[in-house]
């Protein structure tokens, strides 16, 4: 057993150290982030397709999502190896799809606390089967319900979590891009960490509410922020002038739909002609668009 | 890659893009001796055609139609049309009853497509025949899942029905009637360790229309239908009446198995037309 046990770690060493750390950018001082390209995920990519990073404190280090693969999270572990000796205190899930959770298995220790909405356990729940069963023919991945970790720290509204000299307020959203959105604000800095509330260039994705997306997106707009970082594009230094694009097509989304709506149209009808005209400002267009139409009517069908 | 090796790996994976395009097995080996022992069923579109988009954009939310070819007369009517997503872990979808009095055996509903699977449509006329129409869907992948986006929100809206009818009705004519539900249809599926806020499968399973008393349709329905469960079928407004819609939902302990379920609440909605 002894031998298994040593030639499994060798093993797993082995399969670690071949992996190159993940790379990542320091982009305001203590925050670090990978930033991807945008693909839909596939057996090539195996989903390691949003951005991802880490915030380094005083006394610790919080990762702001994992990763979308197992892969991908042993190699933001090196990656925070690399640039710091602090050890790594919370991994913070900005919520349930599997390119931002599929690496926490990689930070699970003792001493590790994983933090999210508190609406995440119950999607993870719900959807985590599905993910799973569809991981190996989609995504060329092994995964199993260990890969997903639920919430140790569920966030109900607000929660401030505290690295040492740098304090880390994350806020639980109503329902926007899926129905356990967290963000991360780094009061040091003024530095957002929106994850997928946001998307640049990446067509928004909505799985969650089209109305609360906007009306979300309403009340960070106001907001001044040095920095901020998308779930899926590049960084943001001009808010709020990079968030215009997806407003204008979740705005125009909705109003079309509404409008179709109340000329009796199906859904069928919406799918095929809702929003063409949005098509040139977005990459994976063919992929999102039909499946935004259908989740937003499904929602919009119910206003009045 | 050599070229025998490149043969070798088309032979290989020929029967995988066979499969992929939609195979039978699951009817072939259990769905139709479930259902329909003993019975001769003919493939073909001439008594029903089965409508569904090619790639499930949502697998929450995939609509399917189910198109007639005859209309609805005492002597000759659709008397019964099941659908089935071949791949679903439960891939019964619904038994649906219509009568001469629909007028049309048209229905349309949104359903949840797990993978890659035909989606099939039966239906059996009067005279006993039994006829059968089907599609191939492809699953969509990514981020989305096969239940709904906002659980809550239909939480708080559930048992909140809503009617619509095409504008321009006609005395005597069919007409279609859109009935909306809102209910979460909870399917039941969910990982064994983080279920403590999650129900067992809880959906809407028995639902039947009239108008002025009489049936237009009746259906038995299970977790393949969509969240917030969304139908369009015909009746014949004849006269000023009400159509009213009947339905309870159950609560299953296995998402697969219907052996030990407990019955929940009756709903009842009605809905005044003026032909």
């Amino acid at each position: 057993m002894r031998f298994i046990l040593v030639l499994l770690g060798i093993l797993v060493s082995h399969a670690s150290q071949a992996l190159p750390a993940l790379p990542v950018t320091e982009v305001m001082p203590g925050i670090f982030v990978h930033v991807s390209e945008h693909h839909w995920p596939d057996r090539d990519n195996h989903g390691e397709i949003a951005n991802i990073g880490f915030i380094v404190g005083d006394d610790c280090v919080a990762v702001v999502d994992s990763g979308g693969s197992p892969q991908q999270g042993i190699a933001l572990h090196k990656a925070i190896k690399k640039a710091t000796t602090k050890p790594i205190c919370y991994v913070i899930n900005t919520h349930v799809h599997p390119d931002h959770i599929y690496g926490n298995r990689a930070f699970k220790e003792k001493a590790v606390q994983f933090v999210g909405h508190h609406k995440l356990e119950r999607a993870m729940a719900t959807r985590g089967p599905h993910y799973l069963s569809k991981a190996d023919e989609l995504l060329d991945l092994r995964v199993t319900a260990s890969n997903i970790i639920p919430p140790d720290l569920p966030v109900k509204d607000s929660m401030t979590l505290n690295l040492g000299n740098r304090e880390l307020v994350l806020t639980a959203h109503p329902t926007a891009h899926t129905d356990n959105d967290l963000s991360v604000y780094d009061k040091k800095t003024n530095t957002m960490w929106l994850a997928d509330l946001l998307f640049l260039e990446h067509i928004p994705v909505i799985d969650g509410s089209i109305k609360g997306w906007l009306n979300e997106l309403a009340r960070l707009e106001k907001n001044h922020y040095k920095l901020v970082i998308p779930g899926h594009g590049p960084l943001v230094r001009d808010w709020p002038v990079s968030l215009q694009p997806q407003k204008a097509y979740l705005t125009q989304l909705a109003s079309e739909i509404r409008a179709m709506i109340k000329q009796g149209k199906t859904l069928e009808y919406a799918v095929d002609h809702v929003g063409l005209s949005t098509k040139q400002h977005w990459q994976l267009f063919e992929q999102f668009h039909r499946k935004n139409i259908t989740i937003a009517y499904a929602e919009l069908e119910w206003e009045d | 890659m050599s070229k025998l090796q490149k043969i070798a790996y088309l032979l290989m994976i020929l029967p995988a893009i066979a499969l992929a395009e939609g195979d039978d097995i699951t009817w072939n080996n259990s769905l139709k001796n479930q259902f329909f022992a003993g019975k001769t069923i003919e493939e073909s579109n001439a008594v029903i055609e089965l409508e569904a988009p090619y790639r499930a954009e949502d697998p929450a939310i995939v609509p399917v139609k189910v198109v007639s070819k005859m209309p609805q007369t005492q002597d000759k009517y659709i008397k019964k049309i099941w659908v089935f997503v071949d791949k679903n872990p439960f891939p019964f979808v619904g038994e649906f009853e219509f009568f001469p009095e629909s007028g049309k055996a048209d229905l349309a509903m949104r359903v949840r497509v797990n993978t890659y699977s035909n989606i099939r449509a039966i239906a059996e006329t009067n005279d006993g025949k039994f006829t059968m129409s089907k599609k191939f869907v492809k699953a969509s992948g990514g981020c989305s899942a096969p239940i709904g986006a906002d659980l809550d929100e239909a939480m708080k809206r559930l048992g909140k029905v809503k009617f619509r009818l095409d504008d321009g009705m006609q005395v005597g004519q069919p007409t279609q009637a859109q009935l909306m539900i809102s209910h979460p249809n909870i399917t039941g599926m969910q990982m064994d360790q983080m279920t403590r806020f999650v129900r067992k499968s809880h959906f809407i399973d028995q639902l039947h229309v009239t108008f002025n008393d009489k049936p237009v349709l009746n259906a038995k329905i299970d977790i393949a239908i969509s969240a917030d469960p969304n139908f369009r079928f015909y009746f014949v407004p004849d006269k000023p009446g009400e159509l009213k819609a009947n339905f309870s939902d159950i609560s299953c302990e296995s998402p697969t198995s219907r052996a030990v379920c407990k019955p929940g609440e009756h709903y009842s909605q009605q809905y005044t037309v003026t032909p």
